[in-house]
């Protein structure tokens, strides 16, 4: 069984990005990078079915600028086979990317798709869901587990009242959520190893996909700013103040 | 300009979610139908034809809507949204899973999570964990948008009288099937729709010390939520957890309790209308965006509170 494993380059969770003074974008000027956090519990859910011996081939693939073939690599020292970069300047938009990855799904014909449910720039939350309707796959999103059958896979899926499982007819595509596993690090050698792992690339008209604008950013800001607050001496205080300032609480 | 609203609903009753998605439509302007898609569904397509301003309730009741698979839901979203110029659902598990499947089906791309209407093609909306608020336009004739629940005030409920159409389309894609679903009952109101919610965080040290936060929540009428920290330390289920990737609330107080204020936490929670913060570390992020701080032992201070109550 094959799985493709989608992994996107973003800013490192750690770093709090604010918009640029003039409101054109957000800064990104010497910001670490990192493979999103969402992207790396795919890519630990896929080599965990590797080792379980339900999956023999993990292909990693990411779309975006040069920088990316970082996080392809990441996600080869973490225990993916092979690579695939598809090359795009610039920002790309979710259906863009689900239109990529269709055309490299129609070229390896994976069994699994494993991909994050959201990027943490973005927080789009779209792509997994896109690519499931233009390839006619199944869908299980907000994966908290995954446990693959004879044909299909069952998910467990983290929903507004507590959890849903469904079963899906393989080909499906899985997007994970935090609690679906814990990745785990790469080590020295693996990193090592990782940097022979092939890994081909592609542009867009090599994959006969044309890619558009949909939704334009015009301008950025920041989320309108609390009043500093004020710190209370104790419950009998902060109870007076819920109650006769704040007024809400009777 | 036309606009379908696809209704958050349980089959027996529409959600409070749908009334949110329904405000923003209004500020979209022109005219608004509900798209009830369920099995059994009546009783929520009749309360959506009580919402006021509402043309008219497409009901579409058939099995394979019973439990909203995206798979299934999303071919008939895309069928019936070709009569619309935007088609709007609520950001919830539910809408921000089937509603890509649509926009795609479509060719056209999704807004999400709105925040504000500024034009009929222009909307804001957050990035970055809400660090950053952005302001996109989309240039597809026909719009498919999310909406931010807490970001819009819900729409009346009831006074209306609209008319009620049904739709015999059966979409059965036919890869995905539903097994099981395990969902906390509970007495306490939605922790997405409650006026006070108070929240645990890693502070709480297990799960037994949550029965602290009850007492106050059952004098407050407060649903509880949890940080991820919680929920991943296991105090506490998934569904507890308020944040960037967990549930997104704006109550009229929010009390959070042994919480550091992670921005991912603070994602979740910061628009609520006045935030308390209980934690013993004065260092703690938390207080800069609460309105009331208090440094204190959370085992000393909840009893009190819950006394004062």
């Amino acid at each position: 069984m094959k799985a493709l494993v989608a992994v996107k380059r973003v800013v490192d969770y750690n770093v709090k990005v604010r918009a640029k003074s003039d409101g054109s974008d957000v800064d990104l000027n010497n910001v670490k990078m990192a493979i999103n956090p969402f992207c790396e519990i795919a890519v630990e859910e896929a080599v965990r079915l590797k080792e379980a011996g339900t999956v023999s081939e993990i292909v990693a693939v990411s779309v975006g600028g040069s920088g990316c073939q970082e996080q392809i690599r990441t996600a080869l020292a973490l225990g993916a086979d092979r690579g695939i970069h598809v090359e795009v300047d610039g920002t790309i938009e979710p259906l863009s990317v689900a239109k990529l990855l269709k055309a490299v799904v129609e070229q390896e014909a994976p069994d699994l798709v494993i991909m994050g449910k959201q990027s943490i720039d973005g927080d789009n939350n779209q792509t997994g869901q896109m690519l499931g309707a233009l390839t006619g796959m199944g869908q299980g999103t907000f994966a908290s587990e995954v446990k693959v059958g004879d044909g299909s896979v069952e998910v467990v899926r983290e929903v507004d009242g507590g959890l849903q499982t469904i079963s899906l007819k393989l080909p499906a595509i899985i997007t994970t959520d935090l609690r679906l596993n814990e990745p785990r690090y790469a080590s020295l050698p693996n990193i090592m190893k990782a940097k022979k792992k092939p890994l081909d690339t592609f542009t867009p008209d090599q994959l006969s996909v044309n890619v558009k604008t949909h939704v334009t950013q015009s301008s950025v800001a920041p989320p309108p700013e609390r009043a500093a607050g004020i710190k209370v001496e104790d419950v009998a205080q902060l109870v007076d103040k819920l109650k006769n300032e704040a007024k809400v609480i009777s | 300009m036309k606009t379908l609203v696809i209704a958050e609903h349980d089959n027996t009753s529409l959600k409070a979610a749908t009334l949110n998605a329904v405000a923003a439509a209004q500020a979209l302007g022109g005219d608004i139908d509900i798209l009830v898609a369920g099995a059994s569904c009546d009783g929520a397509a009749q309360a959506a034809a009580q919402v006021p301003g509402i043309s008219k309730v497409i009901c579409a009741d058939n099995a394979a809507y019973e439990h909203q698979l995206a798979e299934n839901i999303s071919l008939l979203v895309a069928e019936i949204g070709s009569d619309y110029d935007n088609l709007l659902a609520a950001s919830t598990a539910n809408g921000k899973n089937f509603m890509p499947r649509v926009a795609a089906l479509l060719d056209v791309g999704q807004i999400s999570d709105i925040l504000s209407v500024e034009s009929a093609d222009t909307f804001t909306r957050p990035i970055y964990a809400g660090n950053v608020i952005a302001t996109v336009t989309s240039s597809d004739a026909k719009k498919v948008i999310t909406v931010r629940t807490t970001a819009f005030d819900a729409a009346p409920a009831e006074g209306g009288a609209a008319a009620m159409e049904s739709c015999a389309a059966a979409h059965e894609a036919g890869v995905s099937t539903f097994i099981r679903e395990e969902v906390a009952v509970s007495d306490r109101p939605e922790l997405t729709s409650a006026s006070v919610v108070i929240s645990g965080g890693r502070g709480m040290q297990n799960g037994d010390n949550f029965s602290l936060l009850e007492g106050i929540a059952d004098k407050l009428n407060a649903a509880i939520g949890a940080s991820r920290a919680a929920v991943d330390a296991g105090f506490v289920p998934n569904d507890y957890q308020v944040g960037q990737t967990g549930k997104i609330v704006a109550p009229d107080l929010y009390i959070a309790v042994g919480i550091s204020g992670a921005i991912q936490h603070l994602a979740g929670m910061k628009d609520s209308k006045v935030i308390v913060a209980i934690n013993k570390d004065e260092d703690a992020p938390i207080f800069q965006v609460a309105d009331y701080g208090l440094v204190a032992d959370l085992f000393e201070a909840l009893p009190a509170l819950e006394a004062s109550l």
